[in-house]
């Protein structure tokens, strides 16, 4: 039993290996702009290893950058990482039952490519296994955190200004690649987000703003996917839609 | 090292756990209504839209750098080019139009 899961261990350790190297050149940059943020390198490389959220860690930057509060940033971190909620309970029916201990160790590193490398494999997908993914992958995150933050100092300055430009990048990379793949519904939530984040932070410190535009957006696309999915096929639905647009005029 | 950023990373890891490790160890998502499923996925797309606008529009005093730069962006993540390149290819294109301009 103890030989297999040093099996699996050593399976998931070696397709881990795809995502270390995935994570070098983002975890390089956070640790860069860390450092620009003004985080000292015990900061920038425990958040790193707390956290080991990426997207989350960079918008606490920004939010650092734009002078967010604790409260706001922790927020949205957590709005942010609620997504995972679903990840976990697919990893949860489709893995070996395993011990609770086992689980809570790789519900830590559940992150999204975790997840994704995780979930290719077929049922039931060995604790440890998942284990070995997670732990090359947060060696790599923490390690490289700490590369990139002494990166920093050694490059031009009129590259450590352009640097600015490197967070906004990363999201669009993160974004162009579901746009190529979903189309028109992440252009959709995507433009709607940015909107409305426009809007809010004209009244609103950038964490709510950011907080409540998403909301939105995602509120506004269910509703409007909603009125315009049953438009025709339900009758009670198409007069009560007209009712209220009487009653709005 | 500033203890509040200490306890706002402490407080960080602790909410990005909780939704990892809550369905593992005792939630049944199953019978989630489809609408939370969805909406759950989505929330990641409107995020980054929301991250992307209006904060890239202010990365540098002309606008049009700032737009020129995340176009190159767009182009190399478009042709699939890797993570490393669409960030190093704008925050060149960026550095490029500082020298020029």
């Amino acid at each position: 039993m103890k030989e297999n899961n040093t099996l699996f261990f050593k399976k998931g350790a070696a397709d881990g290996i795809a995502i270390a190297v995935g994570y070098m050149p983002v975890a390089i940059t956070f640790g860069l702009i860390a450092g620009a943020t003004g985080l000292s390198v015990v900061e920038a490389v425990l958040m790193s290893m707390i956290v080991f959220a990426g997207a989350a860690q960079y918008m606490a930057l920004s939010m650092i950058a734009l002078g967010s509060g604790a409260l706001e940033i922790v927020l949205a971190t957590f709005i942010v990482n609620l997504r995972h909620l679903l990840m976990s309970a697919s990893i949860h029916e489709r893995a070996e039952k395993g011990s609770k201990g086992a689980r809570a160790v790789y519900a830590f590193g559940m992150t999204d490519e975790v997840f994704a490398v995780a979930s290719a494999k077929p049922a039931p997908i060995r604790s440890f296994y998942i284990i070995g993914v997670g732990a090359v992958a947060y060696g790599s995150w923490v390690g490289f955190t700490g590369v990139g933050f002494y990166m920093g100092s050694f490059l031009p300055l009129i590259l450590q200004e352009s640097m600015a430009i490197a967070l906004y990048a990363l999201f669009i990379a993160l974004l162009v690649p579901s746009i190529k793949k979903d189309g028109k519904m992440v252009i959709i939530l995507a433009g709607m987000g940015g909107l409305f984040h426009s809007l809010f932070a004209l009244f609103l410190s950038t964490g709510w703003s950011i907080m409540f535009a998403t909301i939105l957006a995602v509120m506004l696309y269910e509703g409007m996917e909603r009125l315009l999915g049953v438009k025709g096929e339900l009758k009670e639905n198409e007069n009560r839609e007209e009712e209220e647009k009487a009653s709005c005029q | 090292m500033s203890m509040t950023v200490i306890w706002m990373i402490i407080a960080m890891g602790v909410v990005t756990y909780i939704p990892r490790l809550l369905p593992l160890v005792m939630l049944k998502t199953d019978n989630w209504p489809a609408w939370a499923r969805r909406m759950l996925t989505r929330v990641p797309y409107a995020v980054l839209g929301a991250l992307i606008l209006p904060g890239i529009l202010t990365v540098h005093d002309n606008i049009w750098f700032a737009t020129v730069s995340g176009g190159a962006a767009v182009l190399l993540a478009y042709i699939g080019m890797p993570l490393i390149v669409v960030v190093g290819g704008a925050i060149g294109m960026l550095g490029i139009m500082q020298l020029l301009f």
